[in-house]
């Protein structure tokens, strides 16, 4: 039984990387191919929160937090500390996850939102700290010399190199979503999303179950941080802040919830959005508003439902055509 | 150790005096429909810009605070009937995220109409300050706590004294039951709005000519007012305004003792440590279910 659907998401997986290593050939040049690297950083976090909120129905208004602690605590590993580049990586995404434990740990045993109200003080919070702590962080003005990633003693000097790699990553942590939804965890985090009290009288342990995800959904965010900081080798507090959490929610809202293709096509199309809106500057803000509220309106369950409802509607056309 | 305590305190409450009005919408719209409205604070920015805007187009000061906060109360209306009422039904994580999307496009809109300036309404009655117990007193400051507790004063009559307000409160209570005696929830949803639209707007415009205003000044403004009815315990409205006023000393005291560069996050870090010991705030009631 379990085989067949693992060897299914595997071919899918196959196919996805495959997809990913094509596309650098199809772009005109270097510029596009660094928006694609940012497109997958951002891929990788969606991928993570869309696991919290369209799986265990829990909102995270501070995901950018945790991306920043990543990227921030790999910056000073390496430089500050001068400790060896794989050590940073871990420090980062350890450092996230263990936050997001602490973080979790009151606020997720209690029903409701308050999951988005604890994260989204957190990330002010955090993101305050990013901008005081200028000893540690250097400021608003940002975090200089961060050493481009290097491992196995490769270095990835060129744009190329850095996208493959991260083809390879959003490749596994997508196959590791589509996976664990398939897994126990995941029927039981479905479970819990439709009614948590049948959930619970069927022996989930409600609360571990949502802060496994939370920790897990926020160590994505911390890992694409870390990425992040040894791609771009500059980083600064704006990055990280409340309008970046925003936008992760409507990579996931707009690519559908429950869906972990919709939040990668969500992802690469909110991060290549601003490109194609750059020669109307100031208006991007409201385009991005207008996207998030007619989704939610028109299109509850995003890109991916809206597609799969087309489908039907369409098969079911043929299916009329074919009996008049 | 203390000096300047009073004129802490004094600052803090006029600035609490703004969070506790803002969470007070907060509370309005959460007890009729359920849902946190993360646009709250772009009311409170639109009150203080379209004073700015009107009182420049030539009316006079009061009518342009009046006009202003009117119109706010019609967007607020709006959005209630174009964006949360065909959502009837939905998760209310939606609801939320709507919410977020109308809060964008309100500030987008905002920095198109009015430009990304930060401008300031002229204070009601001149800027020389009062001298009182060791404090200089702006008297600008008590206008803003003289309109804070006539609006509550207004709202307690509303409440216990009007037809639509203990309508209001049923809802809160009970909507099914609500709606079996024949109150209409929805026209009390859009109410809920329009009133917050209402009460936003005039804590912006009666804080613009304070801390000044500017397109942007919305999320931040919004964001404290929630700390603040979380601190008052979500639901319950008057504990909201409480929660502000505490929140404005905290958050001054915070500043002027410990770090003013940190001074947005005393909120947060209250917010958060309330969020840990005592989730129902510290006016509500212990109703929080666990899991």
């Amino acid at each position: 039984m379990k085989r067949p659907i693992l060897g299914q998401n595997a071919a899918q997986a196959v196919l996805f990387f495959a997809l990913l290593l094509a596309v650098p050939y199809g772009l005109p040049n270097e510029y596009y191919l660094s928006i694609c690297i940012l497109g997958s950083l951002n891929a990788v976090i969606a991928v993570g929160l869309n696991l919290l909120m369209g799986y265990a129905g829990q909102v995270s208004l501070g995901h950018a937090a945790f991306y920043g602690l990543g990227a921030y605590a790999t910056a000073i590993c390496t430089t500050r500390f001068g400790l060896p580049i794989p050590v940073g990586m871990a420090a980062g995404v350890t450092l996230a996850a263990a936050v997001a434990w602490i973080v979790a740990l009151p606020t997720l045993k209690l029903k409701g939102n308050y999951l988005a109200m604890a994260t989204l003080g957190f990330g002010i919070i955090v993101s305050i700290v990013f901008n005081e702590a200028v000893d540690l962080t250097g400021g608003p003005s940002g975090f200089v010399g961060i050493p481009r990633l290097a491992l196995f003693g490769h270095t990835f000097e060129s744009d190329h190199g850095y996208y493959n790699l991260m083809a390879v990553v959003l490749t596994l942590v997508v196959l590791l979503a589509l996976n664990l939804m398939k897994s126990r965890t995941g029927r039981a985090l479905r479970a819990l999303h439709v009614s948590e009290k049948a959930a619970s009288s069927l022996g989930v342990d409600i609360a571990a179950h949502k802060r496994f995800v939370f920790v897990l959904s926020a160590a994505l965010a911390g890992l694409a941080g870390v990425l992040y900081a040894h791609y771009l080798s500059f980083i600064a507090p704006a990055s990280f802040g409340f309008s970046f959490s925003v936008q992760l929610v409507v990579m996931v809202v707009l690519g559908g919830m429950a869906s972990v293709w919709g939040s990668v096509a969500g992802a690469f199309f909110l991060t290549a959005l601003p490109e194609a809106l750059r020669e109307f500057e100031d208006i991007d803000i409201l385009v991005y508003g207008a996207i998030l509220v007619l989704t939610i309106m028109y299109l509850p369950d995003g890109l991916a439902g809206g597609i799969k409802r087309l489908s039907r509607k369409l098969r079911r056309t043929g299916v009329d055509d074919a009996r008049s | 150790m203390f000096a300047g305590a009073p004129q802490y305190i004094v600052s803090g409450l006029t600035q609490g005096a703004a969070y506790g009005l803002i969470g007070l919408g907060f509370t309005m719209i959460f007890n009729t429909t359920g849902i946190i409205n993360f646009a709250q604070g772009e009311f409170v920015m639109l009150g203080g810009m379209l004073s700015v805007c009107l009182l420049g187009a030539g009316l006079p000061l009061p009518l342009a605070i009046v006009a202003a906060c009117l119109a706010t109360a019609v967007i607020g209306g709006l959005m209630e009937r174009l964006t949360i009422r065909p959502l009837a039904g939905a998760p209310a994580v939606n609801a939320v995220i709507i919410t977020i999307g109308v809060s964008i496009l309100l500030r987008g809109g905002a920095m198109l109409a009015f430009g990304k300036d930060t401008v300031a309404l002229p204070a009601f009655s001149g800027v020389k300050p009062i001298l009182a117990l060791g404090a200089a007193i702006q008297p600008q400051s008590l206008w803003v706590l003289a309109v804070t507790l006539a609006l509550l004063a207004a709202l307690k009559l509303f409440f216990s004294a009007t037809i639509q307000g203990k309508a209001m409160l049923a809802c809160a209570c009970q909507k099914k039951a609500a709606s079996l005696v024949g109150i209409s929830v929805a026209r009390m949803a859009l109410l809920s709005f329009a009133i917050s639209g209402l009460i936003g707007a005039t804590a912006g415009a009666i804080l613009a000519p304070i801390t000044m205003t500017a397109y942007d000044v919305g999320m931040m403004l919004g964001l404290k007012g929630f700390a603040a009815c979380i601190l008052g315990g979500l639901g319950n409205p008057f504990g909201a305004a409480a929660g502000g006023l505490l929140l404005g000393v905290l958050e001054s005291f915070g500043a002027g003792y410990v770090a003013s560069g940190y001074k947005d996050a005393f909120a947060f870090i209250v917010l958060l440590l309330l969020l840990f010991v005592k989730p129902s705030g510290l006016f509500g009631k212990a109703g929080v279910e666990r899991v």
